[in-house]
């Protein structure tokens, strides 16, 4: 009740707003609820997925004037054109988001810039959208009778759309979606090899904050009754991504925070301004611009964590409730071979990383691939896992090829790995971090995250996931920051991630580096359990206590070749590795 | 459509194109070496034409107020950091540099009315007024976030153009500036009229584009600046400060873009925010090269200015909106044709 009391307060101030507010702040809370939806949206992509648009405006646009034009021409009823105004956004939005989001991260905002400026003067150079005058006589919107005719009406139906946008994209980062949106940015690799598929969820949240737009553009059409191309120009589009920004792009509250300082303050400046400057002209951009600048090299998150402090904190979540466990694939017979690589060789241009390795891993055994720095060990690992796949040669998963397949295919069917350099998400808590690893085996999409449809199987998600923290000997640590743990801890979460898959074949790069003593002897129980259970392990390793006390066979890779493989004791009496460890022995 | 419409429609696209491939090259050039995606490329394009404007009209150009507000910021920060490190024989190098040049400059206009100076005088103060602004803007704006990702750097890029588009409506008003020809010289080209302007565009961008050529392959600070684009860490550790060659590829872009406003300035009006639209016509140009090849950018920039010029002939409403549509057939084709792995970024 104490958490949600600031939210009570907020959404008991709007409800009162208009019945005691003059006219022109009412006006103002309008525009403020209108610019919120649309940085909302804005927050999602570029705070959370680390992408941007800069055609906000135009998606706003689009919406305004699709009502605008079939209202008034066609007559057609505004609920309809809202449909058909989401329907023909969400086809620009796919469109656009599939030619650029293949391509490096800069080249949607590049995309949306011209999209935003085609459309701008596509609505004034349109005979039938009016032109530069554009469309009057949009009619008024009903709800269930109740005719919104002046601001102080329609204002409830904006800021209700606000706190929906709010909630919903709250409920969908608490989600199984939301963690793979959240591991866009930072953690795109790590995320594919868990199952994710990033460009699906690039598009998504790019969908979802193009939709939003088009809903606030509707709203604005039905509120003004008219509709001209100015404030769907880039430069709207522009000021969308400031308020995202100063508000504070990480947070979902920052939009609005943001939304109504940049509306106020403009409202401010364009005031004052001309007057001190003597001329008349938009010169609030100026000081918008250096803001800009200012915040993001002082205060990247925005303004909203400085009113954070004044909240009363909010407690982390502390329990994970039981739910019934997930099912579990069938295991593989022990000795069923899982992996068999043969001839694989990883080209860097001229450089040969990996020349001609072959190697294979059953069901029920732990496999060592050693070598010294440098060896091709990891580029093995990545060409197996298909992070970055293999030039020539043959790598085949459960009898299957792997060359058509990429990272989160593997992943799909049992295959599953952890990272020489960890890859964590950092800001998240070490329960979701794992959780992220189950993420093939729930299936509730966005709209039921939004909706909080998928609440019982989040609830089956995350019991799996504290199983696997509990199982690693990391249950103190679950509700922790992920980066707050010792690198070594961090090996382990990425082993819980890994095993949050229910993998068959798990693929384990240096898990003991980093490691003390008695954690080193617990994680090799834990592997010691796993291939009881019937679970291959393929093992890089450079402890070699820890690996010859627990491999059942061990290759050896100088130079990107493999120079030996065998049992253990057969491995270090072997000459060749002795003078790739020692140097030579005379 | 004559072939004598088609030749001056095509003189016009291929006079615009050369402006585009030069403002396409400099926005590769700067994406390359520091990852910043140069939105106020066109600023520079309108600030170079109306700075020579107003000395032509004999007003003293509000870029100078700029250029002084912007070298004290440079000073403050620079000399701040100098004083707590003790290197005070740097100070005044700083200061002479950063403010002193700057209040020369503008003493030196309030002085000398600049109508009496020739032509290419003109043109040389208006450079000496504009192309400091690139490096000092690199100082004040881009290099505290050097290490930051592309999309911060980029919204970077944008809060910078929309601040130098209120800048230009305070400085040079909001009416247009079309400058004197540089050449009244007038050829005949299978019965269609070839301006001398025209030609000179050419040559000087063609010249321009040779020049950088000769830049990068044969001398030193060229070399550094393309040892960094190719690699970042491996340029610094050869003792190629990352600090340097921002402000030396700054310096190169804002030099690109106020020769590029100045040559186009008596063919087309400018006006305070013209540069927004023709800068982004070289970005057209540059996402064909993929920001990373110069010859297809240039080419690509070209492209843009033929398809500009017949679009504007057929649909002279449309014009825009066919340049800004063409890009997307571009990322299309880019995009299928593309291996790229995304790299990982903080």
């Amino acid at each position: 009740m104490m958490r949600q009391l600031p939210l009570i307060i907020f959404v008991a101030l709007l409800g009162v707003g208009p019945l005691v507010l003059p006219e022109f702040h009412v006006t103002l809370l309008n525009y403020i609820g209108l610019y919120a939806i649309v940085a909302v949206g804005l927050v999602l992509l570029t705070g959370v997925g680390g992408l941007t648009s800069f055609g906000q405006a135009a998606f706003v646009g689009l919406g305004a004037y699709t009502t605008a034009w079939l209202t008034t021409t066609y007559g057609v009823s505004p609920w309809l054109t809202l449909l058909i105004g989401l329907v023909l956004t969400g086809i620009v939005a796919l469109f656009l988001g599939f030619i650029t989001l293949r391509m490096g991260g800069h080249y949607l905002p590049l995309g949306t810039i011209a999209w935003g400026i085609s459309l701008y003067f596509l609505f004034g150079n349109v005979e039938f959208l009016g032109g530069h005058t554009g469309i009057t006589g949009i009619p008024t919107v009903s709800l269930f009778g109740w005719e919104l005719k002046s601001g102080r009406e329609f204002y409830y139906l904006i800021w209700l759309v606000v706190l929906l946008a709010i909630v919903s994209i709250r409920n969908l980062l608490d989600s199984r979606e939301g963690r793979a949106i959240r591991a866009l940015k930072g953690g795109a690799v790590m995320a594919e090899a868990m199952g994710v598929n990033t460009p699906r969820a690039k598009i998504v949240i790019f969908l979802i904050a193009a939709l939003l737009a088009s809903i606030s553009g509707w709203l604005y059409a039905h509120l003004q009754r008219f509709v001209n191309p100015t404030p769907f120009s880039i430069t709207q589009g522009i000021e969308y991504l400031f308020m995202a920004v100063v508000g504070g792009v990480g947070h979902v509250w920052g939009a609005v925070l943001g939304a109504g300082l940049i509306t106020i303050l403009k409202q401010w400046l364009q005031d004052w301004l001309p007057q001190i400057l003597g001329q008349s002209g938009n010169f609030e951009i100026i000081v918008f611009g250096i803001a800009m600048v200012l915040v993001l090299q002082k205060a990247r998150d925005g303004l909203w964590p400085v009113i954070l402090r004044w909240l009363p904190e909010r407690s982390l979540k502390r329990d994970v409730p039981a739910a019934e466990a997930l099912p579990k694939r069938a295991p593989q017979p022990a000795g069923t071979v899982l992996l068999d690589a043969s001839e694989v060789t990883k080209r860097f241009g001229g450089l040969v990383a990996n020349n001609n390795m072959s190697l294979s891993v059953k069901a029920g055994e732990v496999m060592a691939l050693i070598g010294p720095n440098g060896a091709g060990k990891s580029t093995m690992f990545n060409c197996i896992s298909a992070v970055n796949p293999a030039t020539e040669g043959k790598i085949a998963f459960l009898g299957e090829s792997t060359a058509p397949l990429v990272a989160r295919d593997i992943a799909s069917r049992g295959m599953s790995r952890t990272f020489q350099h960890v890859r964590l998400l950092g800001q998240m808590s070490v329960l979701e971090n794992v959780a992220i690893g189950a993420h093939l085996r729930g299936n509730k999409g966005v709209l039921a995250a939004a909706l909080r449809f998928d609440r019982a199987e989040e609830a089956r998600l995350l019991a799996e996931a504290a199983r696997q923290i509990e199982r690693v000997g990391l249950k103190d640590h679950m509700f922790d920051a992920a980066g707050s743990l010792a690198l070594g801890q961090q090996r382990i979460v990425e082993i819980a991630r890994a095993l949050a898959s229910d993998p068959c074949l798990l693929l384990l790069d240096e898990p003991a580096a980093g490691l003390r003593y008695r954690e080193k002897q617990a994680l090799a129980d834990l592997l010691r359990r796993l291939r009881a259970e019937g679970m291959g392990i393929l093992l890089v390793e450079h402890d070699m206590d820890f690996v010859m006390g627990l491999a059942d066979r061990v290759v050896v890779m100088e130079f990107g070749e493999k120079i030996a493989e065998g049992e253990p004791e057969e491995v270090q009496r072997d000459p060749k590795v002795l003078e790739a460890y020692l140097g030579g022995v005379e | 459509m004559d072939l004598q419409i088609l030749l001056l429609l095509g003189q016009d696209g291929i006079t615009n194109g050369a402006i585009y491939a030069l403002l396409a090259l400099a926005l590769v050039l700067v994406f390359t070496v520091t990852r910043v995606i140069f939105i106020p490329q066109g600023e520079f394009v309108a600030y170079g034409a109306l700075t020579l404007a107003s000395l032509q009209a004999g007003k003293v150009p509000g870029t100078v107020w700029l250029l002084l507000a912007l070298g004290t910021t440079v000073a403050v920060l620079d000399g701040v950091r100098l004083v707590r490190e003790g290197r005070f024989a740097k100070l005044t190098p700083l200061l002479i540099l950063n403010i002193g040049l700057p209040l020369l400059a503008a003493a030196g206009l309030f002085a000398m009315p600049p109508t009496q100076l020739p032509l290419w005088a003109q043109v040389v103060v208006s450079m000496l007024l504009v192309v400091p602004l690139g490096p000092m803007i690199y100082r004040v704006a881009y290099q505290p976030l050097a290490g930051a990702s592309v999309l911060v750097l980029l919204i970077v890029s944008v809060a910078i153009h929309v601040a130098l588009i209120g800048l230009g409506l305070l400085f040079f008003g909001a009416e247009g500036s079309r400058t004197p020809s540089f050449t009244d010289l007038s050829f005949e080209l299978a019965g269609a009229p070839l301006q001398g302007q025209t030609i000179l565009v050419v040559v000087a961008s063609a010249s321009l584009i040779i020049g950088l050529y000769f830049f990068f392959e044969r001398t030193i600070y060229g070399k550094a600046l393309r040892a960094t684009a190719m690699n970042r860490t491996g340029a610094r550790l050869m003792g190629i400060p990352p600090t340097l060659a921002g402000k030396l590829c700054l310096t190169l872009a804002a030099a690109i873009g106020a020769f590029s406003g100045i040559l186009i300035a008596p063919i087309t009006t400018i006006y305070y925010d013209s540069g927004f639209l023709i800068g982004l016509k070289g970005f057209v140009g540059a996402i064909i090269g993929g920001l990373a090849s110069y010859p297809v950018a240039a080419l690509g920039a070209v492209l843009v200015g033929l398809l500009e010029s017949y679009s504007s002939f057929y649909a002279s409403a449309f014009k825009e909106v066919i340049v800004f549509t063409l890009i997307i057939p571009v990322l299309l084709w880019r995009s299928l044709t593309s291996t790229h792995i995304e790299e990982e970024e903080e």
